[in-house]
Formats: structure tokens, sequence, C-alpha cells
């Protein structure tokens, strides 16, 4: 909402308040000033001039050589390029030293030989943005009124002189959608007097009830509609002072009857609808449901079809407005409109809020009703656009209005008891205070006992219950007058879930190693959805989309973070930035429903990134690139950190997007949680990246296990004795699980073993591979003897030689 | 006898102090001290002294003995010394050479943000509550006092799923689950932090998902000045000592009464510069009373219980710690970007 400061102060006394102060005071009680526009944009010395003698310029077509008036003086030559410039019109002229919007200043000139003393100005070139110009000047020069004095500043004139107040209204406060609803609100803010407009109407002896009859087939949606005739309009352009005011709302006046209409809009924050009655075609006015497919040809020149929910004005036989969204073309007021039928209703919210949405059509009509106007001000407003057509377009106003339904309604009521304010606000209000603030809002009440109660006027439909009542005591008694208070009552430990201090964990661990944490969308693109999550394809669960995507790249929910993070690799190393180890904890989602209905499973994922180098060391020739084994280590420290590392195990897969022979899932208790394997080389080939790895974790179920509680164990009190061996090994024998089976072969005595050699190549038989373990005998009650061992470690070699086919090396 | 004995001291003394190097050393202590030196030969010869007189030169010749094995020992460690000092200064190292680096990561700037919001309301009894991403119309909006139609559902355009579910738009959700959980008893004292996506085109200042961090406390007797209260404090302990607040009234269908929450500029301490704009505040929270209607459809008795809710931008809050000029650099994950928040 745009508010003219000058047109507010016909309502509001504001003297001594300037435009800032009133901006500032007005955010600071509720109604938020987005910012204040001085309309004058830094103009000076423009003043109204008087065209004299206008010639055209004798070496060039379109110039003309004007005498203009400006003051005592003798009158100065100005060159004028304007078509519409003309002996005896006052206009606005940027003198010799004016400056006019951007800074640009006015000097004198020499223009094919004539001299020019300054310059006749059009609107636009005041600053006036060009929609708002009306039509008749929007190709000229401005011509003001007769009566403009020649050698006054010419900013007055043009409303120039006026600062408008920008408000950012959130949807509660739409009372403050008009000039009225702002008076009250500023009157309130300063404890001022308030001046509201009361229309009078001389009204002529024909009655309007002669012309028209009103009938609403429901007052659910439309519970008052009135309707007044006026005889004898003649259709012209608008006053200047009704102009500027439109203009300055940002309104585009176009003849005097829609400008009224839209003045009171603005004045009331009533909508009105002007129809050509000798167009209208018939006596009656009767507001009903469209049918299904019904048509109308609105104002703009569409054909719009009607569904069965929209609500309409007809004549009784067809629609002629689409209520409170917008007229129809047929009845609509031209120039050789002599009698006028207005409209002044009261339509339901919601339904205008669906017809114009569903018509793709908002207007400043339909934006009103939709977030409630005064419902005890649309008798009034009809009065003033009356009085208006009568003042101004020469218009007689027939007697009464026609109306269906109630003119007026019974204010809310709603109590406020003064201690429950204080206490929902920790102030010490007295009472005589409140009454205070609620006159200065302009509220009536009555107060009995310790309750009050507020009759709450049609215009604030935002109050329907105690606390905002609570709240309107509160700001107008000003919030910085509040108290700072800390809560009182039980004290509460607070503190993180288990599971959110493992997360916390994992994150410090990973950074600790050399991770950086990434942030990416959750919603992809269909491709990326459907890679690398794993899921079996038999089982392939729908995509979950939003419906109505704002573009591909972001039209499905991910159900694994791998592609997004080989886009942070893909991003950086298109950069130059090769080496790249990122993690990220965040949700997937999936469902097993074709069609949702239920809320999809949220697990909760780590998943992280390798590409190019782990370790670089140039001057001491150390350099080691990102390999599987690297971020396997990075794993088996994070479960290490979360207690678990003795319950996972590593199972080699093939799965589609990773190298076949380079991925495994990994298990914990036997129980899959994630997958960790170089990226295909086709695929990698395909994203352009350097080699790269992947892990990627359900760390719900992870943070879900329960861990033992860390228990000291005793240091060695004897000596160990350790025996190295290297065992011949088929090749698809793998390791650990060689490791694993000495691990149990080798009972309570067996402390540890560790691989600390693998030779492959040369000089070993064709499939076959040498692993070397190394054992580590401990017995936490006694010295070890080598006999002790000899038992187990026999027991041992014979185990591996059986079980693995092992032979010993060397 | 006795006069040889000195010579040889003399000797032995002098050339101690002349020898040069370990092996000479040597050569020396071998040469008087050793079993075929000429102390041991002296020493030898006493036999042939009158009886009387044998302790007296056995005496002086272990004193010479003595003298010269301390004046061998003390050279030989000053030898030792100083051949130990020239082998060292043959290691020296060129100390500004790089050191071996250790790989080391850091938490997105975001995460840092929240985590320290996180603990800064821990420390007052809050805990933190998590819900899904994914919500019902019910508790994105319906519980939250957003009946379907109500007017402010356009003040954030939401990426709908079905016509019941929806990426959440706000935070809110997870209060009204927790409101819920807690079956009409207080306290419920919670920090909800989390992604909320709307329909926004992506540019310098919007982003279709962000972070958001709310908080949630009700209990019987919690007054607006304890939102003011509570807040003051978390402004300062995030931007500094000297901050103050400012609320202004506002809308929030959740709260009532519903305020926006200014904290005076950091940066010029209210005198007005570019990122308060010249107005001395920076806007960075909203806030409220939680609405009647909000307390009753979780359960809640709203004539026994008051709270106060109020939610924040991570994003927003980074953008002005850290002087970030576009939020589509949190989203991107350049590795120059993340790198600079070590210290975050």
């Amino acid at each position: 909402m745009l508010v003219s400061y000058n047109w507010l102060k016909e309502y509001v006394d504001l003297d001594g308040i300037q435009p800032d102060e009133l901006a500032d005071r007005i955010t600071k009680s509720g109604i938020e000033v987005e910012g204040v526009e001085s309309l004058s944009q830094g103009i000076s010395g423009v003043v109204v001039g008087h065209v004299e003698k206008c010639e055209q310029h004798p070496n060039a077509d379109k110039l003309n050589v004007c005498q203009v008036k400006i003051g005592e003086g003798e009158p100065v030559q100005i060159i004028c390029g304007a078509p519409n410039v003309g002996t005896g019109q006052k206009v606005p002229v940027a003198t010799v030293g004016a400056v006019l919007p951007g800074n640009f200043k006015i000097k004198k000139a020499k223009l094919r030989g004539e001299v020019s003393n300054g310059m006749i100005c059009s609107l636009e070139e005041l600053g006036v943005d060009v929609k708002m110009v009306p039509k008749e000047f929007a190709d000229g020069i401005y011509v003001m009124k007769e009566d403009a004095e020649v050698g006054k500043n010419a900013l007055s004139y043009l409303n120039l002189d006026d600062h408008i107040l920008e408000l950012g209204l959130t949807p509660n406060r739409a009372d403050c959608l008009n000039m009225i609803g702002v008076a009250y609100e500023t009157a309130a803010v300063f404890e001022r007097k308030l001046t509201l407009p009361k229309p009078s109407l001389n009204e002529n002896n024909e009655s309007a009830s002669d012309c028209i009859s009103v009938k609403v087939d429901d007052f659910g949606d439309n519970p008052y509609y009135g309707a007044k005739v006026i005889r004898n309009i003649k259709v012209g352009p608008s006053p200047e002072w009704m102009q500027s005011r439109l203009i300055s709302a940002g309104i585009r006046p176009i003849n005097n009857v829609v400008d009224i209409t839209n003045y009171v809009l603005l004045e009331y924050g009533q909508p009105l609808h002007a129809f050509d009655y000798d167009r209208f075609g018939s006596k009656e006015v009767l507001i009903r449901r469209a049918e299904a497919g019904e048509e109308i040809r609105t104002l703009d020149d569409e054909m719009r079809k009607l569904e069965a929910h929209h609500l309409v004005i007809t004549n009784g036989m067809k629609p002629v407005a689409v209520a409170g969204v917008m007229g129809g073309a047929y009845s609509e007021v031209s120039d050789e409109t002599t009698t006028i039928l207005l409209e002044a209703a009261y339509f339901n919210p919601s339904i205008v809020r669906q017809a114009s949405k569903d018509l793709g059509l908002r207007s400043e009509s339909s934006t009103r009703f939709e977030k409630g106007i005064d419902r005890n001000r649309v008798y009034e407003a009809a009065n003033r656009a009356a009085e208006l057509m009568a003042e101004i377009a020469g218009g007689e106003v027939l007697e009464g209005i026609v109306e269906a339904g109630p003119r007026f309604v019974d204010p809310e009521k709603v109590i406020v008891r003064g201690e429950r304010a204080n206490k929902v606000l920790g102030t010490n209000i007295e009472t005589k205070e409140i009454h205070e603030i609620l006159e200065r809002l302009r509220f009536s009440y009555e107060h009995e006992n310790d309750e009050i109660t507020v009759e709450v006027p049609a215009r604030r439909p935002d109050i329907t219950l105690e606390e905002d009542l609570i709240e309107e005591i509160g700001r107008i008694y000003g919030y910085d007058k509040i108290p700072a208070t800390l809560p009182e009552g039980a004290t509460t430990t607070g503190g993180l879930t288990p599971s959110q201090m493992k997360r916390r964990k994992v994150r410090r661990y990973l950074e600790s190693v050399g991770l950086y944490q990434a942030l990416t969308y959750s919603l992809t693109t269909k491709k990326k959805a459907n890679a690398y999550h794993g899921l079996a394809t038999e089982e392939e669960p729908a995509f979950i989309s939003v419906s109505m995507p704002m573009s591909e790249e972001r039209a499905v929910l991910r159900r694994t973070i791998l592609p997004q993070l080989l886009e942070v690799v893909q991003y950086n190393q298109n950069r130059q930035l090769n080496d790249v180890a990122v993690y990220e904890i965040g949700s997937t989602y999936l469902t097993d429903e074709r069609n949702l209905e239920k809320l999809p499973n949220e697990h909760q994922k780590l998943a992280a990134a390798f590409s190019g180098l782990w370790h670089f060391h140039p001057w001491q020739q150390e350099k080691k690139p990102v390999d599987f084994y690297v971020v396997k280590g990075v794993l088996d420290g994070l479960f290490k950190k979360l207690g678990v590392s003795e319950r996972i195990e590593f199972q080699q897969v093939k799965r589609e997007g990773f190298h076949p022979g380079r991925t495994a899932i990994v298990l914990l208790d036997g129980k899959q949680i994630g997958v960790i394997g170089q990226l295909h080389p086709a695929d990698q080939k395909e994203w352009d990246i350097k080699e790269t790895y992947l892990f990627e974790l359900d760390l719900d179920i992870v943070f879900d296990i329960d861990v033992e509680p860390v228990v000291y164990s005793a240091l060695p009190r004897y000596p160990s004795i350790s025996r190295d061996i290297a065992l011949i090994l088929e090749q698809d024998v793998s390791a650990g699980e060689v490791q694993s089976g000495i691990k149990a072969a080798g009972g309570e005595l067996l402390k540890e073993v560790s691989i600390f050699d693998l030779y492959e190549g040369e000089h070993m038989d064709e499939g076959k591979k040498s692993v070397a373990y190394s054992l580590t005998y401990y017995n936490p009650e006694k010295t070890l003897t080598d006999d002790d061992v000899e038992k187990v470690h026999s027991k041992v070699l014979g185990y591996v030689k059986e079980k693995f086919n092992a032979t010993m090396r060397g | 006898m006795q006069e040889r004995l000195m010579t040889l001291q003399e000797e032995a003394v002098e050339k101690i102090e002349h020898a040069s190097s370990l092996k000479e050393l040597q050569d020396i202590r071998v040469e008087y001290l050793g079993k075929k030196g000429p102390i041991t030969e002296v020493l030898r010869g006493m036999g042939k002294l009158p009886a009387e007189e044998r302790p007296k030169m056995g005496q002086l010749a272990n004193e010479v003995r003595e003298v010269i094995t301390t004046k061998v020992d003390s050279k030989q460690e000053k030898l030792e010394r100083e051949e130990l000092d020239r082998q060292l200064s043959n290691e020296t190292i060129d100390v500004t050479l790089p050191g071996r680096p250790i790989r080391q990561g850091n938490a997105h700037p975001l995460t840092a943000v929240i985590e320290e919001i996180e603990d800064l309301f821990i420390g007052m009894g809050f805990s933190i509550a998590e819900g899904p991403e994914v919500e019902t119309d019910y508790y994105n909006f319906e519980a939250l006092n957003l009946p379907k139609n109500h007017p402010a559902r356009d003040m954030q355009d939401s990426f709908f799923i079905t016509e019941d579910l929806l990426l959440r738009t706000q935070t809110s959700p997870v209060q009204a689950r927790t409101m819920e959980k807690h079956e009409g008893k207080g306290p419920v004292k919670i920090i909800s932090p989390g992604k909320v996506y709307r329909r926004d085109t992506d540019d310098a200042t919007h982003s279709h998902q962000f972070m958001q961090i709310e908080g949630l406390l009700v209990d019987k007797n919690i007054r607006m000045s304890d939102l003011k209260g509570t807040l003051t404090l978390f402004a300062q302990k995030l931007f500094g000592e000297e901050r103050e607040i400012r609320l202004r009234p506002s809308f929030f269908p959740f709260t009532e009464p519903s305020v926006e929450v200014d904290v005076s500029c950091f940066k010029c301490n209210g005198a007005g510069c570019s990122i308060c704009k010249r107005t001395g505040w920076i806007e960075i929270l909203g806030a409220g009373m939680v609405h009647p209607n909000v307390l009753e459809m979780a359960g809640f008795d709203s004539k026994e219980y008051t709270g106060f809710a109020f939610g924040m931008g991570p994003e927003r809050i980074a953008m002005l710690k850290f002087g970030i000029d576009d939020i589509r650099h949190f989203y991107t994950n350049d590795l120059r970007f993340l790198e600079q928040f070590k210290r975050a």
C-alpha cells in the first residue's frame, strides 16, 4: 500500500510530524514502512509558466519557439518539441538553473540557432512513472489547470511536493489497505485528532428502486449488496487533485467515473463497480453461483469460462461481472455512458480468493475482498462515490440505495482482562492506561469487574481473541517498554540426545581426519535419484516427486547423497581443485508406496567422496593418491570412535555404478548398513572427474544400536610373545577371512592378529599370493613359555592349512 | 725420583693441553697411564728406595697419576663435545621449509552457526528436537493456525508432493509434534534446526532450500518479557556483549502477539552502516507468544499455559557474521569457500 503523506494529512493532524518520523513510529508500533519516497526527487526550480506565444521554429519542423511568462519580468524564450504545446497554456517550466530527477541540471542553450531559457516539462521528465501518466499527456508536456498561478512553484500544483510511504502489510492488517484505515492507525499511534470524510448527498426525487432491483441467492456468498443509480454523468477526465492522488498510489487515471471508483477504493478500501446502466440489459441484479461452463467476456476482453463455485453478478439472465474480481466488457463504462449503476458489496473472501486464483486475475479489488474489507463501511463508501460523481462528473444521484442483506452488522465483542494482558506481556500497565489505549484505537468498551468488553469495529476483523487485544494494548503501549526478564519455573537439563551426540562425534572425527562438510540440495533429477542407491531393481520404489517442480533439476527427492557429492567433486575439479574429500550428513527419502500416502522413510545418511591426492608433501617427495584403503581407513577409524569396529564386516560385492572389483558392502552385526567403493570408471568418465572413491552409511541404524560402555582393561603385567607366519593362499581367498579364521582358532591366548605383508607376482605360482600375519600371544595370568605358545600356534597353523588350503612359505 | 715424577706430570699436562683430537688424547693416556708408561715404571723402581721413603713416594706417584687422569678425562669431555658440535652443525636444516601437512577438514559454516546457537540454548536448558522434512499439511499448516484458504499461506509458496504431503516450509511442525508428545504437560523447551523448502528461484538472496532454527518454550507463566530477555541474551552471546534488541509488532499465524526482532548493528554499533542499511538495526528473528489455537490444537490448556516461540535463518546469520554476499555459496560447496571456516 502506497500512502501519500499529503493525503493522509487531510484526515489526521500531522502537524510537526515529518514523513520520516511518521514512518519510524508507525513501523515501531506495527505497520512496517518499507520506504519513504520523496516525489520531488530533488527537483528544484520548476515553476508555473504561461505560454504567451508559440510559433514554429524557423529551422526545425518539430520544434516550437515559445514565449513563456514565468514571473514578474518579461517572458522568456523556450524551445519546446512537444506536439501538444500551445498558446495560452499553463505549463510546468524548468527554469535555467533548475534541477530535475537524476540530478539533471537545466542550462541556457541554443537549439538550431534559437536561444532556449529552460524547458517545458512532461510528467515523465518530472519523475512520474510513465505508466501512471494520463493518456492525454503521454506523448507531450503536462498542461495544468488555468487557475495555476504563474511563477509559483509547480510542484505543489502537481502534488509532487509529497512523500509516499510504502507500507509492507502483513496479512492480518488489511484494514490499512486504505487511507481511512491508515488514518485510524496513525491517529492511535500519535494520539492525534482524526477527521474522516462524511459524504453528503443531494439526491433527486426519482427513486433508485424504480430503476433496479437486487436479489442475492445466498447471503453466505454475498452478505450485502447495495446499488445506487446516478444519471446525467458526463464522462471526462477527473480533476488534477484526484489524478495526482491516484498516481501517487500507483493507479493510472482513466476517466472520472473509473477514477472515482478507484479513489473510493483507496480511501475506504471498498471495491466498487460502475456499470453502464443503459447497457446492463435489465432492471434486475441477481447475484448467484455461475453455472459450470458459463462464459463471460471480461473487461480485459478475454473470454472466461466459469465454474460452479464462482460467484457472478447477473442481469437476471447472463453474468455481467465475476463478483469481486472483474466486470464484464459489455456493460463497461464508456465515453457515451450517461447513467451509472454503482455496485457496493461485501463478498465472501474465500470465494473471491478462489475465483481470482482460478482465473489468474488479481486486482486491487480482489486482494481487498480476499483479505477482508470493512463490512460496515460498504454503505458509506457507496454514498461517497455517489457524492463524488455528483461533484466532479455532473451526475444526479437517484434517491436511496437498493439493497440486499443487512446494511450493518453488530460489532464483535471480545473480552480482555488487564491482569491477563500484564501476565502475558510481563508488564504492569495500569487500567487507566489500557482504557486510554483502547480510546486511541477508537474501540468502544465497557469495564465491569475485571473484564473489559471491547466492541471491535468491523474494520478490524483480525481481532477475535483476547490475545489479539493484548497485542493491540502491547504495541500501542510500546514493546520497547516491555522489560527483559528470564523465564521462571522448573529448571530443565536440556542437552543432546544420544543420537545427536553421536552425530556430532562423527562430524568431529571426519573433519579431524581431513574431510570438509558439504551441504547439497535434497531435490534432484530423476536420473540422479536413480543411480548409486543400491536398491534392488525389482523392488525399486516410486520416485517422490514434487507436483509442480520449478525445474527438471529439482524434481524428485534424493534416495542417496552420492550423486550430489559427485557434483561437488565435479564442480571443484572443473576449477582445478583436484584433491577433494567431502562428506555430508543428511536425509534420503524412500517409500514403498506407488502412490504416496504415508510420510516417506527419511534415513539419516552419511556419505563421502574422495578424489585426487590424499596426502601431498612435495619437497619431501611424499605423495599418496586416494585409494580404496585410504577410504576404508577413514571408516575403520570411524567405527572405532563409535565403538562398533569389532562388529563390522566388509563384503566384496558388485553394484551398479561402482567398480566391479573394488566395492564392498558394510555390515554391522551382519546387517547391511552401507557401501564403500570406487566409482565405476565408465561413470567417472561420464562425470568427467578423476578416480573417485565413495562411501555411504545409514546413520540411523548405526546410532540406534547399543554399544558397550567404556571399561578399562588392565595393562599387561607379563611379556607377550609374537610369531610371524607367511601363508601362500589362493588368490580368491580373502586376507580378512583368513585373519578372522586365525583369530578364532587361536582362542583366548591369541591376543592380536595383524597383516604385515602381502606379496603377489614374480616367484609366486599362478593364482597364488602370500600374506604374512603377525600373531601376538598373551596370558594375563602368567608369563607364557615357548611350550604354551607352541601348543596353540601349531593348532592355528593346522587350522589354516586345512581350512584355507594354505601352505607355509619359506 | 720426586723430580722425575714432577717432570712427567708437567710434560703430560702440556701434551694434554695441546691434544687436538680424541685419538691424540687416547695416545697420551696410554703413553702416561698405561702399564708400560713412565709412572708405572717409577713405581716399579720404588723397591730401591729406603723403606721410610716408600709411602711418601708412592703417594706422590699416585697423585701425579690422578692429576693426569683428571686432565685427560676433562680434555676428553671437551673434545667429545666439540666433536658433537661439529657433527650437529652439519645436521642443520632449513626451518623455513614447510611442515608435513596434516589433513584437516572443517564444518560447513551453516553447521557452525547452528551448533553455536544450539549450544547456547542447551546452556539455558533447551533440548534439540528434529522432525521429518516431508510433512503433512496438518503439521506444516493447520496445527500452526493456518487453515486451508488462510491468506497467510500465500506468504510461503510450497513444494507439494501430494494434496496432503509437502516439503516443510518451516521447522515449526516440529514444535507442533513435540508439544503433542508432551500431552498437555509443560515445560516444553526445544530448539529445532533443519532444512526447509520454498518455491523460490535461486539467486543471490533466495534459495529454494535453506536452513531454519526455531525455539519454543511452553510453560505456566511464560511472558513476552521472557522472550525479550532470552533473545537479548542470545543476541549478546552471538553478536557481542554490547548488543541490544528491539521488538517490532508483526504477524505470524502461529503467534499472538507476533514480533520481528532487530539486533543493534554489530558493525557500526547503531551509528548506521551498509550492513544495517543505515538504520542501526538488523532484522534477525521472527518471534511471538504462541497462539492459543496452536496450544489448544497440540493438547495444551491455553488458560494455564503460555509460551514463546522464535525462528531465524542460519544463512542470514552466517551471511551477516562472515560477510558472505551470496546465499548460493552455501550450497555450491566450493572448497575455497568451505575451507575458510576452520575457526568458525
